[in-house]
């Protein structure tokens, strides 16, 4: 077990293609870290360069208190789990597993034993003597996780493992690798596009954009309290409404409507200068109150237009348009409006963030 | 109705797979047939189609004319190093080109395609006067080296190991393996159906060379078997008889290389261009 440090990690590839840039991170001991982020954002050649598998351009690694820039992939006492399994085609199940402790000469009967016991952490045993090939994904995602068990290792690496399955199955593992991780304690740094897994399996989860860093915290926090505009709107599902409207006296307004701003909230908005400005209300979906309770609320309420509903068991999704912007929300399925209709909805602005226009940041409003 | 434009159709398609398979094969038999007749009797009008009694004479008098077994040796020697060196030299290049990065490599492996593309002829004779000032003239190595690196068995591999992912070598290097451990246990064994193919082609390819050998080898106990064949029609009498039957002779070996690799080798090609 180990604990990582990244200071001022930084990839440039070749013709100057800036990939990830000053990544500052301490990642502590049986910490499951995600990093997650839209594609291209750098979350996997950071987790490249932690493997080894990628060249630090600039910047230093510690696994544990060693410096580990120069160190080979082999030595840095890590295991790794990829997206397309990267199991070997012509060995069966056991050999799949037993190769690193082979290449690390480790003697046959401790090879049986670690294998066999990866084997039954994973429900593999029937199926030792398989190829790759006559394995579903599951199982083979499964072989893949044994790799990373048998091997001990300090931390595991995991590249998106879950997004060449299948949606049931990517839930069902999803579950298993965490069960995993609280039964082996493995330092672990999970990379995945998909904030639903962000949000469930990580104990802290870092937000990648553009190569930076945009926010870190545990998945609670950053839901909470997102750091701007782009966090706000890529954790949570469906994304965070963003509504632009100006501040005028206790009023956010936007065109035609305009909602009662709590007064604890206005109070410290306008002791930081926004009143009389331009700004961005952030409100999320789950949000967006409808049903009498609009009636109850009259400061609150706006008109909105549904143009899509998608009814999905116990919510429905209504996607609409407030002042010709898209406005979405997510209400008890006890709703039944239709496409067409217009429906008056009701926000809780005491969760609502509020975002400065030009740097994007969330005022702190609590 | 249907049913039976089906049944014209298919007994259609035979009739003309059955004319192939005999256009392909009668010149084969032809020449089975004619190692058991006398010279005399092969051209004769019309030609003999069933085999005659005269095996053990041609047999005599192709061994009367050259050592047999020896030619076979060499042939068989000659081949069998090739195709092994020529295999592990090929791979190893084709692996270079498809999963290392280094500098001038497209350009490397354009020169390599480039290569394809000149006659052996035109280089004959410098690789004649290399030979001459190495004093290899009339040793294995002279046949065996030049064309040790085939640009085509490259190519043919690099294409084939373009498809193996990579994160599957970086699993094994995370793993602990080297790179000559990796190349050995992971990728010689992923390429089986592809160096099947390569190893039949470079195994016909220098077990059919004849012009090569020709100029090179200068004596009898060095001869190869296109060789050693060649000089027979050299005489002032031809033979046909014992020419036949060491021809027939010949195509054995490659015959049992190939059943024996056939699974593979088809396997081989269709891998390469249709990516499953």
């Amino acid at each position: 077990m180990a604990d990582l440090k990244l200071v001022n990690i930084k990839k440039i590839y070749d013709k100057n293609v800036v990939s990830v840039q000053d990544f500052n991170l301490e990642i502590r001991d049986k910490e499951f870290l995600v990093l997650v982020g839209p594609s291209g954002c750098g979350k996997t050649t950071t987790l490249r360069m932690i493997a080894g598998l990628e060249e630090i351009t600039e910047g230093d690694l510690f696994i544990g208190d060693k410096r580990v820039n120069d160190v080979p992939p082999k030595d840095r006492d890590i295991a790794m789990v990829f997206q397309n399994y990267a199991l070997y085609p012509h060995m069966n199940v056991y050999n799949n597993m037993a190769f690193g402790l082979k290449l690390r000469k480790f003697k046959k009967d401790e090879i049986k034993k670690r294998v066999d016991n990866a084997t039954k952490i994973l429900g593999l045993e029937d199926l030792l003597s398989r190829k790759p090939k006559a394995l579903s994904g599951g199982q083979r995602q499964r072989v893949a996780l044994g790799r990373a068990i048998v091997r001990d290792a300090e931390v595991f690496l995991m590249d998106e493992p879950l997004s060449n399955l299948d949606a049931k199955l990517r839930v069902q593992m999803r579950a298993e690798i965490q069960k995993l991780h609280s039964r082996l304690q493995t330092t672990t740094i999970y990379v995945t596009h998909d904030q639903t897994e962000a949000m469930t399996m990580a104990t802290r989860l870092v937000v990648m954009k553009d190569g930076l860093i945009q926010q870190v915290g545990a998945p609670k926090e950053v839901y909470d309290k997102p750091n701007n505009i782009f966090v706000g709107g890529f954790i949570g599902s469906p994304a965070m409404n963003f509504l632009n409207g100006k501040l005028e006296e206790d009023y956010f307004v936007m065109e035609a409507t305009r909602v009662r701003v709590p007064e604890g909230k206005m109070k410290s908005l306008r002791e930081q200068g926004y009143a009389g400005k331009t700004i961005v209300l952030g409100i999320r979906p789950e949000d967006v109150l409808e049903g009498p309770v609009v009636n109850d609320s009259p400061d609150t309420k706006i008109r909105a237009s549904i143009e899509v509903s998608e009814l999905m068991g116990a919510e429905i999704v209504l996607y609409s348009k407030v002042n010709n912007q898209d406005f979405v929300a997510r209400v008890d399925s006890s709703c039944n409006v239709v496409a067409g209709e217009t429906i008056d909805f009701a926000f809780n602005l005491e969760k609502a963030h509020f975002f400065d226009e030009e740097s994007e940041l969330r005022i702190n409003t609590n | 109705m249907k049913n039976k434009e089906n049944t014209t159709r298919k007994i259609n398609m035979y009739v003309l797979l059955l004319i192939g398979v005999v256009i392909s094969l009668f010149p084969f038999y032809w020449m089975v047939v004619g190692s058991t007749l006398p010279s005399g009797k092969i051209f004769s009008v019309p030609p003999k189609l069933i085999p005659g009694n005269h095996l053990l004479e041609n047999a005599k008098t192709l061994n009367e004319s050259l050592d047999f077994a020896r030619v076979m040796w060499n042939s068989l020697f000659i081949a069998i190093i090739y195709t092994v060196i020529s295999v592990l030299l090929c791979t190893m290049a084709g692996y270079a080109f498809a999963k290392f990065q280094f500098k001038g490599k497209k350009f490397l492996f354009f020169l390599i395609l480039c290569t394809l593309m000149i006659p052996f002829q035109v280089t004959l004779i410098p690789l004649f006067e290399i030979m001459v000032t190495l004093d290899w003239l009339n040793t294995y190595q002279a046949i065996i080296l030049p064309s040790i690196a085939s640009p085509f068995a490259i190519f043919l591999m690099r294409q084939n190991m373009i498809t193996i992912p990579d994160s599957m070598l970086e699993a094994a290097r995370i793993d602990g393996a080297g790179e000559f451990k990796i190349f050995f246990s992971i990728i010689m064994p992923t390429m089986k159906p592809a160096l099947a193919a390569v190893s039949i082609f470079l195994f016909m390819s220098q077990w059919n060379n004849l012009l090569w050998p020709l100029i090179t080898l200068n004596s009898k106990d060095m001869f190869t078997l296109p060789v050693a064949l060649s000089s027979l029609i050299g005489m002032a009498r031809i033979d046909y008889g014992q020419v036949m039957l060491g021809t027939t002779l010949s195509v054995i070996p490659i015959l049992i290389f190939f059943l024996i690799f056939q699974k593979n080798f088809i396997a081989g090609i269709l891998g390469g261009s249709v990516k499953g």
